[in-house]
């Protein structure tokens, strides 16, 4: 029986073009359906009931939500070119670290995004000593997973667009090479990989859409 | 790393994150030494093995350390493969990963909220916290435990603060959510897995949890 395989996505999420790139890593065919936020369609509302969120991945017919583990769940069921490393020491590492980037830096990257003046200064300082833990892994190594891309790197990826088109929109000296030197020559690298070009979140088009939303923050808090 | 090299666990017994874990290793049958943790003046050993948290439990096997209480559960069950705490099916695997989440992160911010606030933010937080056990009840239909009817597992054991450790967030909190004509699933499934011998043995005395929560809505609340 061949597999289907739908992924409910958003082109400026992060998470769900993490879920992108796994999928064509092990290039696995998959349709693609982009979701409308502000107008969600019933059946990513069917497939996911609890939240409600993108991204949902559907494998002939059953929904798997929350991107982290959609990537687990990729992993288990397609076995070939393995994302996550084998030794368990290594995939709790992986996982700690991921969880690190997502409820840690994200989460602070948010704060950055919506304070001003001095709790944004605070907020900076935070994201600093974050990435600079996260920098940390990546010492002495091609990838955070090693000699080749893997897990980490998948979702460490929001580095690679999803921050750089968020510096760049605030103009604060948030994510820069002269902060992050190690980071950046990684980021290098994964921009030379054609698969990960290919789920790149197109810049122009995220830097409008981020500035729209940032001045609807603000016009919405006065 | 062989299984059988030395473990120890470093945590405090009022952590619920803590026993979990203890549950994990009683469950496999894994021999390890605890080392109780002072949370209030934290020791070397703790700053060193968990730098960029400082919080326990952290497993420490064959001299690496571990951390995060669902992280440390997968590892056990990957390097110990007896009596298996995940299901085998990627979709099980899924299925339990997903509301392990969603019991920490919705449940517990909720329980977190409605613990500390008072007024309008309280009614506000326990009104999330029930929409939250409802789904989390209507996971439990026709089941005995998260994992089957046969076995706890890895969901159960994620979920196990609301077996024991939500009563007394509730009577410090000031409010009550949890009752067996609203949930009766959750009331049924608290009673059998109380039941199961290495959860019972392994819940640390109501009033040190009290004297915990005590000292921590105290520190948290607006005065």
């Amino acid at each position: 029986m061949a597999d289907e395989v739908k992924l409910f996505g958003m082109w400026a999420s992060p998470y769900s073009r993490r879920v992108e790139l796994a999928l064509k890593l092990k290039g696995i065919p998959y349709e693609y359906i982009e979701e409308d936020l502000s107008n969600k369609s019933s059946l990513l509302l069917k497939y996911n009931p609890v939240h409600q969120k993108i991204p949902v991945l559907v494998h002939n017919g059953k929904p798997i939500a929350e991107s982290l583990v959609i990537l687990e769940y990729i992993d288990e069921t397609w076995r070939n070119n393995p994302v996550l490393p084998q030794d368990p020491y290594d995939r709790a590492m992986a996982r700690f670290w991921a969880k690190f980037i997502d409820e840690k830096l994200l989460t602070t990257a948010r704060k950055v995004s919506f304070a001003t003046g001095k709790e944004q200064d605070q907020a900076i300082e935070q994201i600093t000593e974050q990435l600079k833990l996260l920098e940390n892994e990546l010492k002495g190594k091609e990838y955070f997973s090693g000699q080749s891309i893997g897990y980490l790197d998948i979702v460490a990826n929001v580095l690679v667009f999803w921050f750089r088109n968020l510096q760049e929109a605030l103009g604060v000296d948030m994510f820069t090479e002269e902060k992050f030197p190690i980071i950046f020559e990684w980021i290098g690298k994964l921009v030379k990989i054609d698969t990960v070009n290919e789920c790149r979140i197109p810049k122009e088009k995220h830097l409008d859409y981020i500035r729209t939303r940032l001045e609807a923050l603000k016009f919405s808090s006065k | 790393m062989a299984a059988g090299e030395n473990v120890k666990l470093l945590g405090t017994r009022q952590s619920m994150f803590t026993q979990r874990v203890v549950w994990a290793l009683k469950l496999k049958g894994i021999e390890y030494e605890f080392i109780e943790e002072d949370l209030v003046n934290k020791s070397s050993l703790l700053l060193r093995l968990n730098p960029v948290h400082k919080k326990v439990p952290v497993l420490v096997h064959g001299g690496k350390s571990i951390i995060e209480s669902k992280i440390i559960l997968e590892y056990i069950d990957e390097t110990w493969k007896e009596t298996s705490l995940l299901p085998q099916h990627p979709q099980d695997r899924a299925y339990v990963r997903f509301w392990a989440a969603f019991i920490d992160d919705k449940l517990m911010e909720a329980s977190k909220k409605a613990f500390v606030s008072t007024g309008d933010d309280q009614v506000k937080a326990i009104e999330s916290t029930v929409e939250a056990l409802q789904l989390l009840e209507e996971e439990l239909h026709g089941k005995r435990f998260f994992g089957g009817d046969q076995e706890i597992g890895f969901l159960d054991i994620v979920a196990g603060w609301i077996a024991y450790w939500f009563q007394f967030i509730e009577e410090v909190g000031g409010f009550k959510v949890m009752d067996s004509t609203k949930f009766p699933c959750l009331d049924s499934w608290t009673k059998s897995f109380l039941q199961v011998p290495s959860i019972e043995q392994n819940l640390p005395p109501p009033d040190e949890l009290r004297n915990v929560f005590g000292a921590i809505r105290s520190s948290m609340c607006p005065k």
